[in-house]
């Protein structure tokens, strides 16, 4: 099978032994072995993991962005997540030789410019995990990849290590000052962008973040991208539980779901203002004018 | 030797008795990145509406103990976007469509039922009556009778007489078997049972509702014995309706539970979102058994757990054997 096939190709459902667990300041992070996952993926993708084992109360799957892949034992995932419930308590429980089903890759990845280019990469918490796949891709490109990576805390800052080896530059951020520049990463951004002259930026995260990151993006004029994080259920695009307002091509305001036409998204197409809402100018909307 | 699990709504024949649950297969497009959707019974379309439909703001999803609580609201491209994106798209690759529909009067859904007929790919119309019925403040159509009836009956004349219309009927009723009957009077070919029953859940960090429409609908195995009792009872009064079940199917063995009730054929819905390739497995799951337990044909099984006390299953040998 060559490459292309492997991209026009449907994410795949695999049970997966877990190779190694670890901890990462605040954070877990589960390598699986999944090869066909690990083929498949693209800087972006994420995977859906069911949680609770055989006969679980827990019946939707959890969504996670993979921080890394690699071709050990055929292809392997990483991810990394927090506890934040009974489904990520039990993840992290998992032990070496457990298994895991997941499938993935899921939802759209990142876009890649087609030339060389200067790529700021803005991380919040755990969402940098999903930025050094993205930094490796855009570096192969001849691109110079530079970091902004922020959290509350010097503890749920992740990959800064991994981020000051890859980038040209790297800005940590923490809200208590305990690393880094006091403050969030939206604070940094734009000296960053103009000192790096930057012509295109990345950003994952929470919904906040993502808006002060456009907003930022668009006084500086360039594009951004944003890989979302909404609750799914599904991550396949039938539970239709995960919906943003985003506006299309055709200038018309859609709830579209995060898994399926995400997660990745062009910044200042995401109606940060109205997300948790219907907006009333959206198709559809009750009273609106295409209802 | 594979067991025979044809199975018949009203005179449609679907090659096996497992179907997709109204708004948990997508579009059929998502499903059909992991299993084929002609290999289905058949695929039943989440609830077409006459104009498009934003749905609910989020979050529209909690999950609860074995359950899970949504209030999505219909949101879909509505019927025009419908007939020219997505039931092609479903003809070409072969599945059997049931296309269900909602509506907020009896107007609107005689005029989806009208925008159906004659469309090449439509196997049957689901009546999804647990939609507000805006001329009755806001109340279900499934909870009342005769509102529920007058619907149906409105869709059964306005679908061609080849087309089976299904009822969709609401656990959250005080008598369903008298709505089930109002619907079949009204015309129903089939009854489709369970929607989901109306829940709540309360974050208790935030303090608020976990969802941002306050209540959802249930789904999932936690709703599973409620579907039993509905398929039992409906089955004990209508014993010749054929009825899809449907409730917290996730296991081949859930679906025989549903069949051994009454049911003909089993839609499985909420366990997609936890298992993409859930059709197949529950199909070939439900296979085992039946041969398992000496079975060979699916119709032999449905409504078994009706006999009487003491008396053994009719098995093919027993007529094999006997003087007719």
């Amino acid at each position: 099978m060559s490459r292309e096939d492997l991209v026009a190709g449907s994410p795949v459902q695999v049970t997966g032994t877990v190779l190694t667990t670890r901890r990462v300041d605040a954070y877990h992070a589960l390598t699986v072995v999944a090869p066909g996952i690990a083929d498949r993926f693209r800087p972006g993708h994420f995977v859906t993991v069911a949680v609770g084992g055989r006969n679980t109360s827990m019946l939707t799957r959890r969504a996670f962005t993979v921080h890394d892949v690699k071709p050990d034992y055929g292809g392997t995932v990483e991810l990394v997540f927090g506890v934040r419930g009974a489904g990520t308590a039990w993840l992290a429980d998992l032990r070496v030789r457990d298994t895991l089903d997941l499938v993935g890759p899921l939802g759209r990845p990142f876009p890649l410019p087609r030339d060389p280019c200067t790529c700021v990469l803005v991380g919040d918490e755990h969402g940098a995990a999903a930025l050094f796949a993205l930094g490796d891709a855009l570096q192969q490109r001849g691109c110079r990849v530079d970091f902004v990576l922020g959290a509350p805390s010097a503890d749920r800052v992740f990959g800064a290590l991994r981020a000051r080896r890859m980038g040209e530059t790297t800005t940590l951020t923490t809200e208590d000052g305990s690393l880094g520049m006091r403050g969030r990463v939206t604070d940094v951004l734009p000296g960053v962008i103009a000192d790096a002259r930057a012509d295109v930026v990345y950003a994952c995260g929470p919904m906040e973040t993502l808006r002060g990151v456009t907003a930022v993006a668009a006084e500086f004029g360039i594009p951004v991208q944003v890989a979302v994080e909404e609750r799914m259920a599904c991550g396949i695009g039938v539970c239709m539980t995960c919906v943003v307002p985003v506006i299309g091509d055709d200038g018309v305001t859609r709830m579209v779901r995060a898994c399926a036409d995400g997660p990745v998204f062009r910044g200042e197409r995401v109606r940060f203002d109205d997300v948790g809402t219907i907006p009333f100018d959206a198709l559809g909307a009750p009273g609106g004018r295409h209802a | 030797m594979t067991a025979d699990l044809r199975t018949y709504l009203a005179h449609v024949e679907l090659p096996n008795p497992i179907l997709t649950a109204s708004g948990c297969g997508g579009t059929g497009r998502e499903l059909a990145q992991f299993s084929d959707v002609h290999r289905l019974g058949a695929f039943v379309t989440r609830s077409i509406t006459m104009a498009p439909r934003a749905g609910r703001p989020t979050p529209r999803m909690a999950e609860t103990p074995s359950g899970l609580l949504n209030a999505v609201g219909l949101q879909g491209p509505g019927v025009e976007a419908f007939l020219e994106r997505e039931l092609p798209w479903l003809a070409e690759r072969g599945a059997r469509t049931v296309v269900s529909i909602g509506g907020g009067t009896v107007t609107e859904y005689t005029a989806l039922a009208r925008r159906l007929a004659g469309v090449s790919g439509v196997t049957a119309v689901e009546v999804n009556l647990s939609c507000p019925n805006v001329e009755d403040r806001g109340r279900v159509f499934a909870r009342d009778g005769s509102a529920a009836a007058e619907v149906v009956a409105s869709v059964r004349a306005a679908t061609p007489y080849d087309v089976p219309v299904i009822a969709k009927l609401s656990p959250d009723v005080a008598d369903v078997v008298a709505v089930a009957r109002a619907c079949v009077d009204g015309g129903a070919d089939a009854l489709a049972m369970i929607n989901t029953p109306v829940g709540m859940s309360i974050d208790v960090d935030s303090m608020r509702p976990a969802l941002a429409a306050g209540t959802g609908g249930l789904s999932g195995p936690a709703v599973r014995p409620l579907a039993v009792r509905c398929v039992w009872q409906v089955h004990a009064a209508l014993p010749g309706v054929p009825i899809v079940g449907m409730g917290g199917v996730t296991t081949g063995r859930d679906a025989l539970e549903l069949v051994l009730a009454g049911a003909c054929a089993v839609a499985v819905g909420t366990a997609l979102f936890h298992d993409p390739y859930a059709c197949p497995r529950v199909l070939r799951e439900l296979e085992e058994l039946l041969q398992a337990r000496g079975f060979d044909r699916l119709a032999d099984v449905v409504g078994l757990a009706h006999r009487p006390a003491g008396a053994q299953p009719r098995t093919r040998t027993d007529l094999e054997e006997s003087s007719l």
